[in-house]
């Protein structure tokens, strides 16, 4: 129910932005996310960017699987 | 006149007119400009095929594609490539092509005459030749602009035997270039996505990239184009032909990251999508290397890779390692392909 | 991909699973409630690689499984109503209803276009004046606001031959009443990420404050999946259950105020009709009064026929997590994803379709990964 992808804003006009992933790009809605700005990663679903992708926050979570998986090798018992 | 009439399907004047001015200036063959009700061909003598080869290789088509243009192809090169392609899939080296064209009323002659040069360059980029033909219009609304319907003929040479009911356990699973090129292009026009380096279809004919996997080799199983349905489900045929699970690794099957983006976008798998210019073979395991150095010299192998094995068990199923070391099952194509939101 | 294969990288993901396994000791039962994590753990083969403690339930949320039969039975008459062109995502065209489906319907003449998005739909409506172009809402929270701000600048527009059947449907009345059927025995839910962009993770906390129950808000990709069954494992051994959001890049805790204003200034909430759930009190969305024009349950008066589901389908059973899928007579005999019955063997966001690809092979699939 939810196949939603981020994409780079590469212009907008009349919020429509062009955005692009791996050298494709298209044209989708920021009617639900009027505040996306270019440059930033928008997460696309059925032609419309429904949220904004937080750059910081995607660094941070990157940075815990990083943790974790140190804990795994770590071998020690892994508790919450 | 620059459009097609219905006067044009019926074999009077406006016919052989079509015929002399559109149709034999490109495909020149001896044969054809005889104009008979069927052509007459001197078998074969003209090229390197073993004295007592006698099997002959036959094919037919239909060609619907829509739109009748899109990036790096049409719909004449489909219809020759795909022949050909056919041929060279049972290890056939391809001879001869005939083509049927139904025609909307109303095709503009312009159109028609880019379809047909399209057909004779890639003809020739095959090496073989168009013999027969026929034309036949359909007032407007009767077909969707233009369809073409091929049959090819073509030799396998003594000693070749490929089928998708030889692969064995053990066996090799190699993957001449990387997937999904073809749907994508023609897909992206309708879809609105736009490419930064153009993405354009990969129909061509491989027939030459056959002959040196052949010349390198008598160990070739099983080669099969994956066109409608992916690759998904020309392995899943295979493995039902054989009696044999097939298992392929996701790491390892090329895809270029432009297909990768579009499909991420319009919900779709790379392991479905058509492909027009690509072959799978299944090969003995010691000639793996051999087959692959074979492949990557061939303009249309330059990406080649071994993707997979042949297994035992499970029988006719086609298992994938996924990158992250799990393993799913990969099913044939159900229906069509639709853009999802789920 | 940036922010795609980042969080597909097999290495962590190895190292995700090592840890699951080191953590989890006590049998527990999980839910996916969106069918997109149900696809996607299928896709990446995630299920075979955790530890047999963990039993993985798809949830309700597939909006083509959900849907009842009357609905697509309804959407089906309309289709074939003259003039009528039926716009819908790709994910209902080969749906069962009680004696047909929007693909067969299609074969034998009715206008039925599958599209990516309403502004599809809208750009068919302005170029084909003259006929009603009727979208087939369906989806939750995530594909609402779209619809929604379709109707927006449709009527911003002037365009009045637009129209909305709307079969929308909100996730967190479904996840209660699931709970409240006492049927599923559920130890932890792994929340819809897209739909949680939306309506925000705070819209999760009844699950541990009325159910005690964990609930993790993922992301799609394999590190989100495997990060969000680890926090899960790790809540429930420590019995202390809550809301983690691990999709914060894309999830806050008040979700998408614009998107969820547009929602509700165009829909309201009233009772759906749920496949295998019946009446859910207030967990479907309606066109308001103020939009009535554009309501395609207005402008059409279709009798369908009375609904009937295929004799023998469980998918009730099975969406609701009452019944694993062998367990239905039909399962994997009459039933195949090349033969769907019911819907939800159509597609592998299925619970039928993703089962029917991986579990019912688990052995020779377990095994070959050890040869």
């Amino acid at each position: 129910m939810c196949v939603a992808v981020p994409l780079l804003v590469k212009s907008i006009e009349n919020l429509q932005a062009k955005v692009e992933m791996g050298g494709v790009s298209r044209v989708v809605s920021l009617a639900l996310t009027p505040q996306a700005a270019v440059g930033e990663y928008v997460i696309v679903h059925a032609g419309y960017a429904i949220g904004i992708l937080d750059e910081e926050e995607a660094l941070e979570t990157l940075e815990l699987f990083r943790q974790m998986a140190e804990l795994a090798e770590g071998g020690d018992e892994v508790s919450g | 006149m620059d459009k097609i009439l219905l006067a044009h399907g019926s074999g009077g004047r406006l016919s052989h007119d079509l015929i002399r001015d559109l149709f034999l200036p490109h495909f020149a063959a001896p044969a054809l400009a005889k104009l008979d009700d069927a052509a007459v061909v001197e078998p074969l003598a003209t090229t390197l095929v073993l004295p007592d080869s006698h099997r002959l290789a036959f094919t037919t088509d239909g060609y619907v594609v829509k739109p009748l243009f899109f990036h790096g192809g049409d719909i004449g090169r489909l219809a020759v490539c795909g022949t050909v392609n056919d041929l060279a899939m049972v290890g056939a080296t391809p001879f001869y092509l005939s083509a049927g064209f139904v025609i909307e009323e109303g095709l503009g002659l312009g159109i028609l005459r880019q379809v047909v040069a399209s057909m004779k360059d890639s003809a020739q980029e095959a090496g073989v030749e168009i013999v027969a033909g026929d034309t036949k219009v359909v007032e407007r609304g009767g077909a969707d602009e233009l369809f073409i319907s091929t049959a090819g003929l073509g030799i396998v040479p003594q000693g070749v035997d490929i089928s998708g009911s030889n692969a064995r356990p053990g066996d090799l699973v190699i993957l001449s270039g990387a997937i999904g090129d073809h749907g994508i292009a023609v897909l992206s026009e309708r879809e609105g996505l736009a490419f930064k380096a153009e993405l354009t279809s990969d129909v061509a004919p491989l027939n030459h990239l056959v002959a040196s996997m052949l010349k390198a080799s008598s160990q070739l199983h099983v080669l099969r184009d994956p066109t409608r349905g992916g690759l998904a489900t020309s392995l899943n045929e295979i493995a039902l032909q054989s009696g044999v699970g097939i298992r392929i690794e996701e790491g390892k099957v090329p895809v270029h990251d432009a297909v990768r983006a579009a499909c991420e976008m319009l919900g779709y798998d790379p392991l479905y999508v058509a492909n027009e210019g690509k072959l799978v073979a299944i090969v003995a395991p010691d000639e793996g290397e051999r087959i692959l150095e074979a492949m990557r010299a061939d303009p249309h192998g330059g990406e080649a890779a071994i993707i997979g094995e042949v297994i035992a068990d499970p029988k006719s199923k086609v298992l994938l390692r996924t990158g992250i070391g799990g393993t799913r099952i990969v099913d044939m194509l159900a229906g069509e392909m639709l853009p999802r939101i789920c | 991909m940036r922010y795609l294969d980042e969080f597909r990288d097999p290495v962590l993901a190895a190292a995700l699973v090592e840890n699951i396994h080191r953590r989890s000791t006590r049998p527990i039962r999980l839910m996916e409630f969106c069918g997109t994590h149900t696809v996607s753990i299928f896709k990446h083969g995630i299920r075979q690689l955790l530890p047999p403690t963990i039993e993985m339930l798809s949830g309700p949320g597939c909006p083509v499984c959900v849907t009842a039969n009357a609905d697509l039975d309804w959407a089906i008459a309309v289709a074939r109503e003259p003039e009528v062109i039926l716009t819908t995502f790709g994910d209902m065209l080969r749906v069962p209803g009680s004696r047909s489906s929007l693909e067969k319907a299609k074969a034998e003449g009715a206008k039925v276009r599958v599209v990516y998005s309403t502004l599809d739909a809208l750009q068919i409506a302005r170029d084909n004046p003259d006929r009603p172009v009727v979208f087939l809402g369906i989806g939750f929270e995530t594909t609402a606001p779209t619809i929604a701000a379709s109707v927006l600048q449709a009527e911003a527009e002037g365009v009045s031959n637009y129209y909305i059947l709307s079969m929308h449907k909100l996730t967190p009345p479904a996840t209660k009443a699931i709970l409240d059927s006492g049927e599923s025995h559920l130890d932890g839910i792994i929340g819809p990420g897209h739909v949680t962009t939306v309506i925000g993770s705070q819209s999760w906390e009844f699950l541990p404050r009325d159910y005690g129950l964990s609930c993790v808000i993922a992301g799609f990709e394999p590190l989100d999946i495997l990060q969000g069954i680890y926090t899960l494992v790790d809540g429930i051994e420590a019995a202390q259950p809550e809301v983690t959001n691990v999709y914060s890049r894309s999830v806050r805790p008040e979700g998408n105020e614009t998107a969820l204003e547009y929602m509700y200034r165009v829909f309201e909430v009233c009772a759906a009709d749920w496949r295998g759930m019946g009446e859910v009190p207030a967990s479907g969305l309606k066109l308001r009064e103020r939009y009535h024009q554009f309501d395609a349950r207005e402008r059409f008066a279709v009798d369908p026929g009375p609904s009937v589901e295929p004799p023998g389908c469980l998918c009730g059973d099975v969406i609701r997590g009452a019944k694993t899928p062998p367990e239905c007579s039909l399962y994997g005999k009459v039933c195949t994803p090349h033969h769907p019955v019911g819907p939800c063997m159509v597609s592998s966001e299925g619970t039928c379709g993703a089962y029917y690809l991986y579990a019912g092979e688990q052995d020779s699939v377990r095994h070959n990964l050890r040869s």
